[in-house]
């Protein structure tokens, strides 16, 4: 009885119908927030006295490359259910946080490049935190590879699952990289238990842009979730149901 | 939770964490070829292998830039505020580069002398608006708040 909530999520009907709920308000709430801050964060915070205004990639950089982390974390999580819960819904969270993790990953790794070219003097350099980022690209790309190459998808999920906690020691090494070793990366500037080191008038939008990419990679996650779980479940009869009635 | 899972979940908990001890071993082991860049204090203790591309990283020494004005050279120090390395360099500096700014530097050491063939500036975690850096300024406490922050 106490672990209803959660097994209740491995109902792939249950799941349908309440992730198709949370979608809607997850999409229309991020759409707001990232409004918001990338217009603020673009048009009204001050410029850097150093920097300039390319300083400004941050309100871009620092949600995704957040998140490309905060979703590998994710994927291990459902990685552990599936293994050990052999929850068939954890595996559908897997491949679509697998894709959408990479998209993150790219556009972090991207996004820091055209700012390291002004600041930095170069696009790319082979330090701790460039290169573990560069890692943990690779290895959604691996997952991605993995489960194409295999056709029963229960075989899939656990060979990926395994993949997925394996390159979870990676996530540490991001995380700690610019204090262990000397990199080129600067130290973070958003910490959660340290007093921020840029001026509240350029961290709140960083905060409101943090927040919305949080909730649309929430809401990209179940959108790919549900499209995944009705294609799997095709021959089930909620599915036809569903399908006659469109 | 039954048995069966308890089992698993102990298995695969047991698998990661010893994972994560073994590369925390590797990473520690390799820790210098992590590094980006010698430190001049390693350079002035003869860490660092001589007439071989090494990377050198530092603040670059208050009054020590010499631009020559006919040509792209520029030669200047860089301390970690024990040691310095002199530095020559000729080619295109990044537009964040000046006294006191952190830089690596990429090039070869020749007797005394780093011979580069790359600067590149290093940027630290702190942001500001102008005008607060020129209070700041004016009050003192710039070097201060910068100083408490950077290596």
């Amino acid at each position: 009885m106490r672990w209803r909530w959660f097994h209740q999520w491995g109902s792939p009907r249950w799941f349908y119908e309440r992730a198709g709920r949370w979608q809607l308000v997850f999409g229309w709430v991020s759409l707001g927030l990232i409004a918001v801050g990338t217009i603020w964060g673009l048009g009204f915070a001050p410029v850097d006295y150093q920097q300039g205004n390319s300083y400004r990639i941050i309100y871009l950089h620092v949600p995704v490359a957040f998140l490309a982390q905060a979703m590998y974390a994710a994927m291990a999580v459902s990685a552990l259910v599936l293994l050990v819960w052999k929850m068939k819904i954890a595996d559908i969270a897997m491949q679509s946080i697998a894709v959408i993790g990479f998209t993150f990953t790219a556009l972090a790794l991207g996004s820091g490049a055209v700012w390291g070219k002004p600041t930095w003097g170069t696009y790319w350099v082979w330090d701790a935190r460039l290169t573990s980022m560069l890692i943990l690209a690779f290895l959604y790309l691996a997952l991605i590879g993995l489960r194409a190459s295999i056709r029963d998808p229960d075989q899939a999920g656990k060979v990926c699952g395994i993949l997925v906690l394996v390159g979870v020691v990676n996530l540490p090494i991001i995380k700690y990289s610019v204090e262990w070793w000397n990199t080129l990366h600067q130290p973070a500037s958003l910490k959660l238990t340290e007093k921020p080191t840029m001026p509240a008038s350029m961290w709140i939008p960083l905060l409101v842009n943090i927040l919305g990419y949080y909730i649309v990679a929430a809401y990209l996650v179940l959108g790919s979730m549900r499209a995944i779980l009705v294609e799997r479940e095709r021959r089930s009869s909620w599915v036809k149901e569903l399908v006659d009635r469109v | 939770m039954n048995p069966k899972r308890k089992q698993r979940l102990f298995i695969i908990l047991g698998l990661v964490s010893g994972l994560g001890v073994t590369v925390g071993l590797v990473m520690y082991a390799l820790s210098q070829n992590i590094n980006l860049f010698f430190t001049p204090t390693q350079i002035a203790q003869g860490d660092a292998p001589v007439a071989q591309m090494i990377r050198l990283g530092g603040m670059v020494a208050d009054g020590t830039v010499d631009r020559d004005p006919q040509s792209l050279r520029v030669a200047f120090d860089v301390t970690d505020f024990d040691h310095n390395v002199s530095v020559s360099y000729e080619g295109i500096l990044p537009d964040l580069f000046r006294e006191g700014q952190g830089v690596v530097v990429q090039g070869r050491l020749s007797g005394d002398q780093f011979l580069a063939s790359e600067v590149l500036a290093k940027h630290d975690q702190n942001y500001m608006p102008p005008e607060v850096t020129e209070a700041l300024r004016q009050s003192g406490k710039l070097d201060q708040m910068m100083g408490g922050k950077n290596k």
